[in-house]
């Protein structure tokens, strides 16, 4: 069967749908998608014929849970095959409900268990210091409720006080922390000595502008405020 | 390597020495640190600050930002004492290391009890075991500062995931090789003694007509060796005598004679009773039976139970 999808941006609910059988709901719950969309269109180098290449700019999505978003702006993307959708989570596809780097070329993380991919993500940012790899991005894409655990807060004041500058965090707000964060999310960030700005987390002009502000001298974190409670 | 400074070292001096040397000459090598040590390594901070990392009291972090460091094809050294570098970040182990599908090498001290006036949180007679849940771990307890040395200088030029379990017990000389070695062979049954349980077993059996093998590296453990040492004992009975908890290499001993009828007795660390001690490892030797005379009487009254 030969399936007609709309190019870029508005192909993402029809791919989004492959896998969720819900064209119209798929992208309202989706919190991710907006964030996902703008970093991998417009801010990170990372294409399908670099995906090995030591200095693309590396995306981890430590928040893996509800990855249909994701999959579908990297088969947007060519980065993998949007027929693989349709199976996800099947015993033959590569692509399960946490994403598993080891089965899909062009993801840098397996996730699932929260809280881990900041920490991996200050690791990442360290090592292409170390090896003298000054150019590439490391973004990471945590949850508001990922944020609940304590190995995010390890990563956030480290990464402060190494001035890793490379490093971007987006926090994708859709209120989902049962105990909330009074005062805001980006002031936990802010008292670590981050740059921090909140967005409106729909919003591509914004979440651009957010990604490509310069912050030198210490990492960013960009919180994405996404207005639905979202179901994934 | 084996010379005479080192011989005069403890097991982490010589990892002291020996990680400062291979940060200066191997690029790849990055050093990851949660506040242990900080000292002993601030000459190579000096020399390498991007490549000697101290993340603070962090555990969850410190295993984590080593996965990240060999994701970008770097080879990270994890140190810590075995509770806080093994049990505290276990899920990081899992899946910052394992699940990402790259390697550490991963190097405590304190081994079950070395900090045994520390108290129960100090101690980690369960860091092989637990380790062992997850595949593909390469896992050393060596002997003498010479094999640490030796174990350790391998699992740096590699790209695996390898622990090396350090501890200030010791015996007084080094054994070569990665596999079970034969020591002194005898007719009654065979001896395993894993690391620093190597002298007590060689003074604990020392009048009794039992082949003695000796292995540092316990994963994987060398199956085919210790089945010819039993082979070629008149019995095939075994007494496995490691430096955590006991039994954690039994399945591996039974796996390996598993078409030869067999006994196997296994001494350690008691998996009974949290044991509520203060005192010195030496005090906890005796708690556990793992001392020379406690040794000889469980191998005795096993080999006489066959008789």
């Amino acid at each position: 069967m030969t399936v007609t999808t709309p190019a870029g941006y508005a192909g993402l609910p029809a791919l989004m749908a492959r896998m969720t059988g819900d064209e119209k709901h798929a992208m309202a719950a989706a919190s991710t998608v907006d964030v996902l969309w703008v970093l991998y269109d417009r801010v990170l180098n990372i294409t399908a014929d670099r995906l090995t290449d030591p200095d693309r700019d590396r995306f981890l999505l430590a928040k893996g849970h509800g990855p249909a978003a994701y999959y579908a702006v990297l088969a947007a993307k060519g980065i993998i095959d949007a027929a693989l959708l349709a199976d996800w989570g099947g015993r033959e596809s590569p692509l399960g409900h946490h994403p598993d780097r080891v089965l899909i070329p062009g993801v840098e993380i397996g996730s699932g268990s929260l809280g881990h991919g900041l920490p991996i993500a200050v690791g990442t940012a360290l090592g292409l210091r170390a090896g003298n790899r000054a150019t590439p991005r490391v973004v990471v894409l945590i949850g508001d409720g990922e944020l609940d655990e304590g190995s995010n807060h390890e990563a956030i004041a480290v990464a402060a006080r190494l001035k890793l500058d490379r490093l971007t965090v987006a926090v994708v707000d859709n209120n989902s922390s049962s105990h909330g964060w009074p005062g805001g999310i980006a002031e936990r960030f802010a008292v670590e000595g981050w740059a921090t700005s909140t967005v409106h987390g729909r919003d591509h002009d914004q979440l651009y502008t957010a990604f490509t502000t310069p912050h030198p001298g210490r990492p960013a974190a960009v919180v994405a405020v996404v207005a639905e409670k979202a179901d994934q | 390597m084996t010379d005479v400074a080192t011989e005069s070292l403890t097991m982490r001096e010589v990892f002291g020495r020996t990680v400062t040397e291979l940060l200066d000459t191997d690029q790849r090598a990055v050093l990851v640190l949660a506040d242990i040590s900080t000292v002993m390594f601030a000459p190579a901070a000096a020399r390498h600050p991007n490549r000697v990392i101290n993340v603070g009291i962090r555990e969850q972090l410190l295993i984590g930002v080593a996965g990240g460091l060999a994701l970008t094809g770097l080879r990270p050294v994890v140190y810590s004492f075995s509770p806080f570098l093994v049990e505290r970040p276990f899920e990081q182990i899992k899946l910052d290391l394992g699940h990402q599908d790259v390697g550490a090498v991963l190097v405590s001290s304190g081994g079950s009890y070395d900090y045994a006036e520390e108290g129960r949180s100090h101690q980690a007679p369960g860091d092989v075991a637990l380790l062992d849940t997850l595949p593909g771990w390469t896992i050393h307890v060596p002997g003498h500062p010479a094999e640490a040395d030796r174990l350790l200088r391998a699992a740096v030029a590699g790209a695996d995931p390898v622990y090396i379990r350090l501890s200030a017990q010791s015996n007084a000389a080094p054994t070569d090789g990665n596999r079970v070695r034969v020591l002194r062979p005898g007719r009654r049954g065979v001896v395993l003694a894993v690391g620093p349980m190597l002298d007590r077993v060689l003074a604990a059996t020392a009048t009794m007509d039992v082949t003695v093998a000796y292995t540092a590296t316990v994963r994987p453990l060398d199956g085919a060796g210790l089945r010819e040492a039993v082979l070629a004992a008149d019995r095939a009975d075994v007494v496995l005598v490691e430096p955590y908890l006991a039994g954690t290499s039994a399945y591996l001993v039974n796996a390996a004679l598993d078409d030869v009828p067999h006994r196997l007795r296994s001494l350690g660390v008691s998996r009974e009773v949290e044991l509520r001690m203060y005192g010195t490892p030496e005090d906890h030797d005796t708690a556990h039976g793992l001392y020379t005379a406690g040794i000889a009487a469980a191998v005795q009254s096993f080999l006489d139970r066959s008789d």
